[in-house]
């Protein structure tokens, strides 16, 4: 049974919002029960952005997480503020080009990857968010990467299709690091 | 149906809205329901409706006493301290008898209180607000999907008994985004409005709208008259969900947002050997009396736990209803914090232990 | 016989329960004798207010409805919106309107309603027994200023029809009064143009009427006239504020 809970965290711009409805929708593809939840409380306003999903085979409780299965960290505050409640044996994740020199709490699975520096690779920042998305999916087995593809087609508008080839390189580069970083665990 | 989208809970009130045939929209700026009036003003238009952005939560009420009195399906929304300033404007709409729709996303309160989830306006809702004797009809959905069709509901309701009916929800629903599939077609169900000011054209006699009732006998009559009103929907409008209750040894009564919660937390129970079932009112005002009366008067029932993001509101009805039979256990967060399903638990636990 | 004068249709049988000299009655029946004359008596929604005129909606015979205090610009936007062919007006007296109402009015003008509203301007609270409205003018006494407004303790009177001339959404406004044939028949003239605004949807119309209260002035029904002639016209222009040249 799946059954995920997923804290995203950055700054305000850094798409953390748009990359958790990604991950919604492409599970609620496979048929999941799903909820995202957005930080509107006052934090937003100091520039900070974080939204919960919820991936289930269940009825979803509370879209609101207090014990993570997953975090995916994409700066300093936000990794220090989330660690603690990833719950013994989840996971985190973190985009070290932006999140440099920490270590995960001992019993995490933990998957720095710089996010950022393949973005910039692949022409557009934006991707950094699609590569942390690739690891997730390969590090959690949470959602496929055909189900992101037909999220992609059916969340973008016509015009932004001849992004999709893109955004999937970059969805593999995250998946191909987890996978070679899953073998060392 | 349609295949399930997902949409956040302050859109999908807004486009049930429009699906429901509603075309007049008044509503001033509040978190967390704004989206209900971005959405409003990108769509209404297109509609064929009318959007206004009111220079107060007493003005848009106001306005909605206008379009109601125009015969028009009319929505506006708020949270906790707007709903406040609308109270003055409730009173009257229950005097005119007009039928209005009201969205309430509840904050943490009292006073500017906070913007995160709250269930604290249970008494304001529930209990009047404004002045004189009167009731709204109160509906607390649980889900997007339930949020979309009690909302269709909602206007249905509105006509049928020309109340205001108040969609209750606090900032989660709000603010979450979960899968939601729409009707192809909405069940509207709009009666004629003689009443309703149109222009006398026609009509012999002009129509007036008013709530004042100079002398005492008219208006004892009126409220006699609202009070027979009030007791058909108590009788014929009450909505709840049983869920696991019967054999339960523990009862949870719960609503809205607490009551997702607290179904994971039945689960979790059920795997530790205890039984718990839960009653949750999806209609607080009429309230589910009868059937947690009746639950309370089962031998196996020893014990409910009600839980609310309050100091204990809807606690007050459960305890009315249970009258003394069962003990009652009141379990609730306040400030914009959710309860999380291991404090329930741990209650419930408690609670199982001290009943050996 | 012949006949010189014959009750408006516009107005409905039942006696108004004005005070003797209040000049209320005369304000009703202007605005409804405007309303046959233009023919929009059956296409017209009119707005009561809270104050001695609570109740008009018994008096006017067009289709009413009855608002809270101070909110009728609000309901009638409401109206309005719902009905855009129909004619819609307010009836507000000065405690309604310049007080408690004063977001509710200054936003329909700035919106441009597409609405009338009748502001009667009586400077006192006429229906909860005399006491100081923001009209009041200074030195004058009410129950709740029994030595005279005192501009260092109460302030000042506000002057609605300047004040909302400012607005662009407010396309015609006049002050008016009626204390003689010839003010009453340029009375009903501005509600007549401000009924013309609406009808080629120019925007907001705003007709204030100078009005009599003998009862909480403490003066017979003469004396206030002459009172509004000596006290309040110095103090409130007659006259067009906005649309002067506004050929409707």
């Amino acid at each position: 049974m799946i059954d995920y809970s997923i804290i995203l965290a950055g700054f305000g711009g850094q798409g953390i919002l748009s990359a958790g409805k990604m991950a919604a929708e492409a599970a609620l593809i496979e048929g999941r029960e799903v909820s995202w939840f957005p930080s509107y409380g006052p934090e937003m306003r100091g520039g900070t952005a974080n939204c919960s999903v919820v991936i289930s085979d269940e009825a979803i409780g509370s879209p609101v997480i207090n014990d993570a299965d997953v975090l995916i960290a994409l700066n300093l505050p936000s990794f220090e503020k989330f660690k603690k409640i990833v719950k013994p044996g989840g996971i985190i994740i973190i985009d070290s080009a932006l999140v440099k020199s920490v270590e995960a709490p001992d019993g995490i699975r933990f998957f720095p990857i710089e996010a950022s520096t393949v973005a910039s690779e692949l022409g557009n920042m934006a991707y950094a968010t699609v590569v942390l998305l690739g690891c997730l999916s390969a590090a959690s087995g949470s959602f496929q990467k055909e189900s992101f593809e037909q999220a992609l087609r059916d969340v973008l508008p016509e015009r932004r299709h001849h992004m999709i080839p893109d955004n999937i390189r970059a969805f593999e580069k995250g998946e191909a690091f987890a996978k070679s970083r899953q073998a060392l665990l | 149906m349609s295949k399930r989208v997902l949409m956040k809970g302050n859109e999908v009130i807004a486009e049930a809205a429009i699906r429901a045939g509603c075309r007049y929209y008044f509503g001033y700026p509040i978190t967390p329901q704004t989206e209900i009036m971005h959405y409003m003003a990108l769509t209404m238009n297109k509609a064929g409706g009318t959007f206004v952005q009111a220079e107060s939560e007493v003005a848009a009420i106001n306005m909605v006493y206008g379009a109601s009195a125009a015969g028009g399906r009319v929505l506006t929304s708020s949270s906790s301290p707007g709903i406040s300033l609308k109270q003055e404007g409730f009173s009257y709409i229950a005097g005119a008898e007009l039928p209005a729709v009201v969205v309430n996303i509840v904050r943490g309160g009292p006073g500017l209180g906070g913007i995160l989830p709250a269930q604290g306006d249970y008494f304001q809702a529930t209990k009047g607000g404004g002045h004189g004797d009167y009731r709204n009809i109160v509906i607390a959905p649980a889900s997007i999907q339930e949020l979309y069709e009690m909302t269709v509901e909602a206007f249905n309701l509105a006509d049928k008994y020309r109340m205001l009916v108040m969609i209750l929800g606090d900032g989660t629903l709000g603010q979450m985004m979960e899968p939601v599939s729409f009707r192809e077609k909405e069940p509207i169900v709009i009666p004629e409005k003689p009443w309703a000011l149109t222009g006398r054209k026609d009509r012999e006699e002009h129509n007036t709208i008013q709530s004042i009732y100079i002398n005492p006998d008219d208006l004892e009559a009126k409220n006699i008259e609202l009070q027979d009103k009030y007791k058909v929907v108590s009788r014929d409008e009450v909505r709840y969900e049983e869920l696991n209750t019967e054999g339960a040894e523990i009862i949870i009564v719960a609503f809205g947002t607490c009551s997702r919660i607290c179904r994971n937390v039945i689960r979790q129970a059920s795997g530790i050997g205890i039984k718990v079932g839960m009653i949750r009112p999806i209609t607080l005002w009429p309230f589910p009396t009868e059937v947690i009366a009746a639950a309370a008067a089962k031998p196996e029932t020893r014990a409910f736990l009600d839980v609310e993001l309050n100091a204990g509101q809807m606690v007050e009805d459960v305890r009315l209803a249970v009258n003394g039979k069962k003990p009652v256990h009141f379990y609730g967060r306040m400030g914009g914090n959710l309860p999380g399903q291991q404090e329930i638990l741990d209650r419930i636990i408690k609670i199982h232990e001290e009943g050996k | 016989m012949a006949i010189v004068f014959e009750k408006t249709k516009g107005l409905t049988d039942k006696p108004f329960h004005y005070c003797p000299g209040c000049t209320h009655g005369i304000i009703h029946r202007i605005i409804a004798e405007v309303m046959c004359e233009m023919n929009i008596l059956d296409d017209a929604i009119g707005v009561s207010s809270v104050g001695c005129t609570y109740n008009n909606y018994e008096y006017f015979a067009c289709d009413m409805v009855q608002a809270a205090h101070g909110r009728a610009p609000a309901v009638a936007t409401g109206i309005k919106r719902v009905h855009p062919g129909n004619m819609v007006f307010t009836y507000q007296g000065d405690g309604d309107l310049a007080s408690i109402g004063t977001a509710e009015i200054v936003h329909a003008a700035a919106r441009g309603e597409k609405i009338c509203a009748f502001f009667v301007n009586n400077a006192v609270y006429g229906m909860t027994s005399g006491q100081m409205a923001p009209t009041t003018l200074l030195g004058q006494v009410t129950t709740t200023s029994p030595f005279g407004r005192d501009a260092n303790l109460q302030g000042y009177p506000i002057n609605m029809s300047e004040m909302l001339a400012t607005l662009q959404g407010a396309v015609y406004i006049e002050r008016v009064t009626v204390v003689d044939f010839k003010s009453i028949q340029q009375a009903k003239k501005a509600i007549a143009k401000a009924f013309r605004v609406q009808q080629k949807r120019l925007g907001f119309a705003f007709v204030e009427f100078l009005s009599t209260c003998p009862t909480n002035w403490g003066k017979d029904p003469v004396d206030s006239l002459q009172w509004i002639r000596e006290n309040m016209i110095p103090q409130y222009p007659l006259g067009v504020f906005k649309g002067k040249d506004l050929e409707v």
